[in-house]
């Protein structure tokens, strides 16, 4: 196969890597290994070592670090943020309509049973329309690119899409250690992205609220892979770190305990999943949430973000069905394509897919971090004969998708600079406006030949530059 | 028929506690079978929170009381008018899309002996027949038996003990008609037991089956029958735990226990108003 290497075309060094590629020529390799172990100390020393996208794994481990960063110029990236934008304003669109008439539902354009039978379909929020009628206010969509000009979106998450700790941290590392280089070239910031962030919580208070609005970031306690995230965030936005015994629920309002006693709470931004959040609501065991939280919710006292029920517009079945949302609510052409994908659920999508395992990636449609699938053309015939087994046995819980010629990026390896496969997931911010700050987290796959970057497989993190003009 | 409720649980706990927090789904459901006379709420030493109406069209109310106490009562007093619709659900404002009730949950989860008993209901001409003989086959199989299974009994566990209370008819029959592609759902209520020699309990549940051209329809296994004028209807859910009239917790590490009291009783005409509160 043929990749796209997205800092050489033949021997010929692309437009945006040019100054990058002069300071790697004139990198000596000791001076290398020094630097590279001089990143690995300051990851450590923050403690950024837990696992992206709650993929599992050792939460101590380190998520290698590349020092290389993957460069974007201005015009790709602006083409890149339109159709991010797009696609995070007909999310929401469709999460409004599925909560309220269903209009796409009854237009026939997507099955009612995809939408309603979804385990992420909450019917307690039915007919609740949160402040703007944002329900996913961060959005993270994952792209990969195949040519110049191609990239495709892989999957959206909706929920609480994690990792941005890592966009933020890999570029405060590379300033620390290469200053010269951001004098040498002109690199859009990302360090506003916590400022948005808190913008974007405090637009969708609610009508309740009159004051400037009081946010909190609710986490599930230090054991939760991602808590160095929800603390450094909230240290970052310059709102409280809350548990769910932080806070508690009096008459029509959430509460936060302090030591100047009780203050009002407008706007939670929760890193704790949907069946969490309150026990009189969805799992009567959870101990993580606050009991009443969804009755305030829902008498508009307080607003959630993401919103209960916003996981149903990002599981890869509704997946298939993005582009037509944008041509449905926007009445545009989506910029941004999917990787097509068969469902195998469908007679003739599961036919052709039996019949081509070795040239395709199967995963499960509620998977996720790079478990449980099949990239056929990685595999033997064995495995992909005991796959085809668990496929006959609930086609239901499979989509495919053809092996995509995942685009490279030079990466630091033992022998010097070598092209691996790289994917991007950018942080869309949506409230009063829909903000994205210029760049994102690229995930490379250290081992030769991978196409998964999942940290889980082996994956590791790049700093990912935009040029400014 | 005119209906007095008069409803009381009790919680008691040997160490008093706090911050006791509370989603209740205690008034009745607006339907052509049902017209609220007045109705009363009080949650002895709370704080009413937020009330709304929810997307399956019940009243729910949130309550806290702030402690620490021993005790807290929660009072239903109220009159209401019925009238038999075959227990058709007529008239009543809702959002949930059926399919949305499509979806099990631990108590209705289906194992081998459900398929089987779902599978041996046959000769349905449609789908309102397939659901009266689901129905059926739930009296059957189950014997109203009180004491023999609590609040987390689930549908599998009561069909295999073939004994169980109206809970479990209810979560037996969801779990049959979703096997059956039926969408299916718990309703909490009362029920006028007196008159009927039948009749079991006050404090009542039962399932509904969405059928074609009808819409949800009532199915009361435990009564060999449809809701009629005797039941009140307040609100609906997955299942029991999901429907729960009453949904509480308090902070404190006290033992509760919880006392329950129903009236219903039928009155010949409501005397004049008391200064009860109307929810619509």
């Amino acid at each position: 196969m043929n990749y796209y290497n997205e800092m050489f075309e033949g021997s010929q060094v692309r437009e945006p890597y040019a100054r990058l590629s002069e300071w790697v020529e004139t990198m000596p390799a000791d001076f290398r290994q020094m630097k590279q172990a001089e990143a690995e100390a300051l990851f450590r020393r923050i403690g950024i070592t837990f696992a992206v996208y709650g993929e599992g794994g050792d939460p101590d481990r380190l998520i290698p670090f590349d020092m290389m960063p993957r460069v974007f110029e201005q015009a790709e990236w602006r083409k890149l943020e339109r159709g991010i934008k797009q696609r995070a304003r007909a999310l929401n669109a469709f999460l409004r309509d599925v909560y309220g008439r269903a209009e796409i539902v009854r237009a026939g354009r997507i099955p009612a049973r995809l939408v309603y039978q979804n385990e992420a379909y909450e019917k307690a929020v039915v007919g609740i329309v949160p402040p703007r009628g944002v329900y996913s206010h961060i959005i993270g969509i994952d792209l990969v690119r195949t040519a110049k000009d191609q990239f495709f979106v892989l999957e959206d998450n909706c929920r609480t899409p994690s990792g941005v700790s890592y966009m933020l941290e890999n570029r405060e590392i590379m300033m620390r250690m290469f200053p010269g280089l951001f004098r040498a070239n002109r690199i859009e910031p990302v360090d506003q992205y916590p400022d948005l962030l808190r913008r974007t919580l405090e637009s969708v208070a609610p009508a309740k609220c009159h004051d400037r609005p009081t946010c909190v970031v609710l986490t599930p306690g230090h054991f939760n892979s991602a808590y160095y995230e929800h603390s450094f965030l909230a240290n970052l936005m310059g709102v409280e770190l809350v548990e769910g015994a932080d806070l508690f629920v009096d008459g029509e309002f959430v509460y936060m305990r302090t030591t100047q006693g009780p203050r009002r709470v407008d706007v939670i931004y929760r890193r704790i999943d949907d069946p969490f959040l309150d026990p009189l609501c969805f799992r009567p065991d959870s101990m993580l949430g606050v009991p009443g939280l969804m009755d305030v919710y829902r008498s508009g006292g307080v607003s959630i973000c993401s919103a209960p029920g916003a996981g149903v517009a990002d599981d890869k079945a509704i997946y298939t069905f993005v582009p037509e949302m944008v041509r449905f609510y926007l009445g545009e052409e989506p910029l941004l394509q999917n990787v097509q994908t068969w469902t195998l659920w469908k007679d003739d999508d599961y036919r052709y897919v039996m019949e081509n395992l070795a040239d395709l990636v199967v995963k499960e449609v509620h998977g996720s971090g790079g478990y449980g699938m099949l990239v056929g053309p990685k595999s033997t015939k064995d495995e992909i004969e005991a796959f085809r087994a668990k496929i006959e046995a609930n086609p239901g819980n499979y989509i495919a998708q053809p092996t995509l010629a995942l685009s490279t990026c030079p990466t630091f390896v033992e022998e010097g600079l070598a092209p691996r496969h790289v994917d991007l997931r950018p942080y869309c911010l949506c409230g009063d406006r829909i903000e994205l700050v210029p760049g994102g987290l690229t995930r490379v796959a250290l081992r030769e030949g991978s196409l998964v970057v999942n940290s889980s497989q082996g994956g590791g993190v790049k700093d990912t530059w935009v040029l400014s003009e | 028929m005119k209906l007095r409720i008069v409803h009381q649980t009790v919680y008691r706990y040997d160490r008093p506690v706090r911050n006791m927090v509370q989603s209740l789904r205690l008034t009745p459901s607006i339907f052509e079978g049902q017209r609220t006379h007045d109705w009363l709420i009080e949650v002895s030493g709370g704080v009413r929170g937020p009330g709304f109406r929810d997307g399956a069209g019940d009243w729910i109310e949130g309550w806290t009381v702030r402690g620490p106490t021993a005790e807290v009562a929660v009072t239903v007093t109220g009159r209401i008018e019925t009238r038999d619709t075959a227990g058709v659900l007529r008239g009543h404002r809702e959002l949930i899309h059926p399919l949305a009730y499509g979806r099990d949950t631990a108590a209705t989860k289906a194992d081998a002996a459900l398929k089987d008993l779902a599978a041996s209901v046959a000769g349905a001409s449609d789908s309102l027949d397939l659901a009266h003989r689901l129905s059926s086959a739930v009296s059957d199989a189950i014997a109203y038996v009180p004491g023999e299974t609590g609040f987390h009994t689930t549908a599998a566990e009561a069909l295999e003990q073939g004994k169980g209370v109206c809970q479990d008819h209810a979560h037996a029959l969801i779990a049959l008609a979703r096997l059956r592609d039926l969408p299916a759902r718990y309703v909490s209520g009362y029920l006028q037991a007196s008159a009927a020699a039948e009749a079991h309990e006050a404090a009542h549940a039962w399932a509904e089956i969405h059928v074609d051209r009808l819409g949800w329809v009532g199915f009361d296994p435990a009564n060999r029958c449809c809701p009629d004028e005797r039941y009140v209807r307040l609100g609906s859910g997955l299942d029991a735990s999901d429907a729960a009239p009453i949904r509480g917790i308090a902070a404190g590490q006290g033992i509760e226990t919880m006392d329950v009291a129903v009236n219903v009783e039928e009155v010949e005409r409501f005397q004049a108003q008391s200064q009860g509160q109307t929810q619509s």
